[in-house]
């Protein structure tokens, strides 16, 4: 395989990669804009819906395991908005971020106790097992189908919050929260929806990133630290900024990984920096927080 | 009549301060005794107890008083140690260099962070905080030649004092705990001053400070390198007790480890997160022999604490307090 080749399959690698992130990351800054909470157990959702995909995909099947994995988190996303979150809303916010955080530790030993600690993962469905061949570049047909849903996933996301009606009330709720509701709209029933939204996102990029990354005890920070960096680059609240964070992300990431091994975990947090030091605010946020 | 609220309000809070300071003595003094039990388990785990105290102080006194929520606080402690290590075994492990060495090099540290992530607040700043310091992480981790990399720099031994004392368990721990107690009446005098004053402001409304005249830029920044250099030096009391010092010790997670310190002793107050470190210490390693599941306690107990004393053991404490003087 000439350098070329390499280097556009590493591309390639890095673009299902970033497009995973920009599925969590756009979760994350959705419930931000929202309700200006961070949520630092979105990472535990991810794993979380992996290791409950593993279980699952033996006896559904791939696609089926896949709809039951974002269905269970989103219950219990919602069980969780309910029971723990909701009566916060009146606090401060930084009660609401520390409450996902404890819920992120819990999570994070609770899913060791049911699911063990050793790595797990979870096979691709027979129909993209093997190669695609993209311009001449060889890439696993299971990652070119993620770069798809990706794509497709993104454009989707922009249509519902540009497009729509329920999209309008969102945009509206993340710029002025009293307005929205002053208007009659239940705002707390759009915070607790935006809130499961959000971890259905996390949950379905975890289930279809188990392939490629595995499952384990201790991807839940990693990643959550991952996609911080992506909303922070890109702007938080700004799904515009989330996108194109997380393909550079993911991009900076994967090449680092393949020209520079000592150095990876490094480069992406040169890049952030050096974003951060031109831009405080991200790349794609107007107004500063 | 107002005034005179006031004036009762001033005495009832001289009342409790005073009683504060009685409370933090006694409690020294109780700690001091400790060796004479002779147990060499207990001296190892109260210095262990105090140094982490210093550490979730230096944090409590960020989040209590200007109220900055930081994330990436262990690249502090951990510098601190690894200077102090560093110090102690290619230099001499003379108490008043490692401590400096500690000192200053998070400092130095706490400058460029703080310079950095100060340019944000909220949310940003504690994401900054945290990115910056697991910037630090990486390179502990990579810089194998100097560090030890990921199996950690090892063989630091106890310190001594220009040859007049050698330090060995018992006399280490008087130490810690002198430390301990100078670092939170510093820290409390800090408070208390025209300096702190402006802090407590900037904790309460920043604009409105700042509309006074203040450059609330560089307070915040002073307090944060203050805090900087308070970590690292417990942190350099760290690589001396434990005589290692490795990546995890700067990872995020022991930054989250002294917010959970922090929350669960009481923001602030200067004695709550000393005591928070007590509480979380005593929850990861009573529990330990008993259960595996000790960080989901852990992330309970903390649950509860955000829902039902979010003042931490000192609110409880000061609330039960009043409840008898009345």
């Amino acid at each position: 395989m000439g350098e070329i080749q390499a280097l556009a399959s590493h591309l390639l690698n890095g673009l299902a990669y970033g497009l995973l992130l920009f599925i969590l990351a756009a979760g994350l800054s959705l419930i931000f804009g929202m309700m200006d909470v961070i949520n630092l157990s979105h990472g535990s959702f991810f794993m979380l819906a992996g290791f409950i995909g593993v279980s699952l995909a033996d006896d559904l099947g791939f696609w089926l395991a896949l709809l039951a994995t974002v269905g269970i988190v989103a219950a219990i996303g919602l069980a969780v908005e309910l029971t723990l979150l909701r009566p916060l809303y009146n606090r401060d916010h930084l009660d609401q971020i520390l409450l996902t955080f404890g819920l992120a530790l819990v999570i994070e030993d609770a899913s060791e106790w049911i699911f063990g600690s050793t790595i797990q993962s979870l096979g691709v469905p027979a129909a993209l097992s093997g190669n695609a061949s993209l311009l001449g570049v060889s890439i696993p047909a299971y990652r070119l189908a993620v770069i798809a849903v990706g794509l497709l996933l993104g454009a989707a996301l922009y249509v519902l919050l540009e497009k729509t009606r329920v999209g309008a009330i969102i945009r509206a709720g993340v710029s002025n929260r009293e307005m929205v509701s002053a208007l009659g709209f239940n705002i707390t029933a759009i915070f607790g929806g935006v809130f499961v939204f959000g971890l259905a996102l996390a949950a379905f990029a975890g289930f279809m990133s188990a392939p490629i990354l595995g499952v384990y005890a201790g991807l839940d920070f990693e990643i959550l630290i991952l996609t911080l960096i992506v909303v922070v680059i890109g702007g938080l609240g700004s799904l515009t900024g989330a996108f194109w964070a997380s393909l550079l992300i993911g991009i900076t990431q994967i090449l680092g990984q393949a020209y520079f091994p000592d150095l990876a975990a490094l480069v992406i947090y040169i890049v952030m920096a050096a974003v951060l030091l031109v831009r405080p605010q991200g790349l794609f946020q107007r107004k500063y927080a | 009549m107002a005034a005179q609220t006031q004036a009762g309000q001033k005495t009832k809070s001289l009342a409790a301060a005073h009683a504060g300071t009685a409370a933090v003595l006694a409690g020294a003094v109780g700690l001091a005794l400790v060796p004479l039990t002779g147990s060499t388990y207990l001296v190892s785990a109260l210095t262990e107890i105090l140094i982490l105290s210093i550490f979730a102080l230096s944090l409590g006194f960020l989040m209590g008083f200007p109220k900055l929520v930081s994330l990436g606080h262990a690249a502090f402690f951990g510098v601190g140690a690894y200077a102090a290590g560093l110090v102690a075994v290619h230099l001499a492990p003379n108490i008043v260099l490692t401590l400096v060495a500690g000192l200053v090099l998070s400092l130095m540290l706490a400058v460029v962070i703080g310079a950095l992530s100060l340019r944000s607040t909220g949310i940003y700043f504690l994401m900054l905080t945290l990115a910056l310091a697991q910037m630090v992480y990486v390179v502990a981790q990579k810089w194998e030649s100097v560090t030890g990399g990921t199996n950690g720099f090892t063989g630091i031994p106890y310190p001594e004092l220009f040859g007049l004392i050698e330090f060995d368990r018992a006399s280490f721990y008087y130490l810690v705990l002198i430390l301990a107690v100078a670092s939170y009446f510093l820290l409390r005098a800090i408070v208390r001053s025209p300096f702190g004053r402006v802090l407590v402001g900037i904790g309460s409304n920043e604009q409105r400070v700042r509309a006074i005249g203040y450059g609330t830029r560089g307070y915040k920044l002073t307090a944060f390198v203050l805090a900087g250099a308070v970590a690292g030096v417990s942190g350099a009391l760290w690589a001396h007790h434990s005589g290692i010092v490795a990546p995890v010790d700067l990872h995020w997670s022991h930054s989250a480890e002294a917010l959970i310190m922090v929350i669960v002793g009481g923001a602030g107050t200067l004695i709550g997160p000393m005591l928070g470190a007590a509480l979380v210490w005593l929850l990861e390693n009573a529990l330990n022999p008993y259960t595996e599941r000790s960080t989901m306690i852990a992330g309970i107990v903390f649950i509860l604490f955000v829902f039902f004393a979010r003042n931490g053991v000192a609110g409880i404490v000061r609330n039960l307090w009043e409840r008898i003087r009345r």
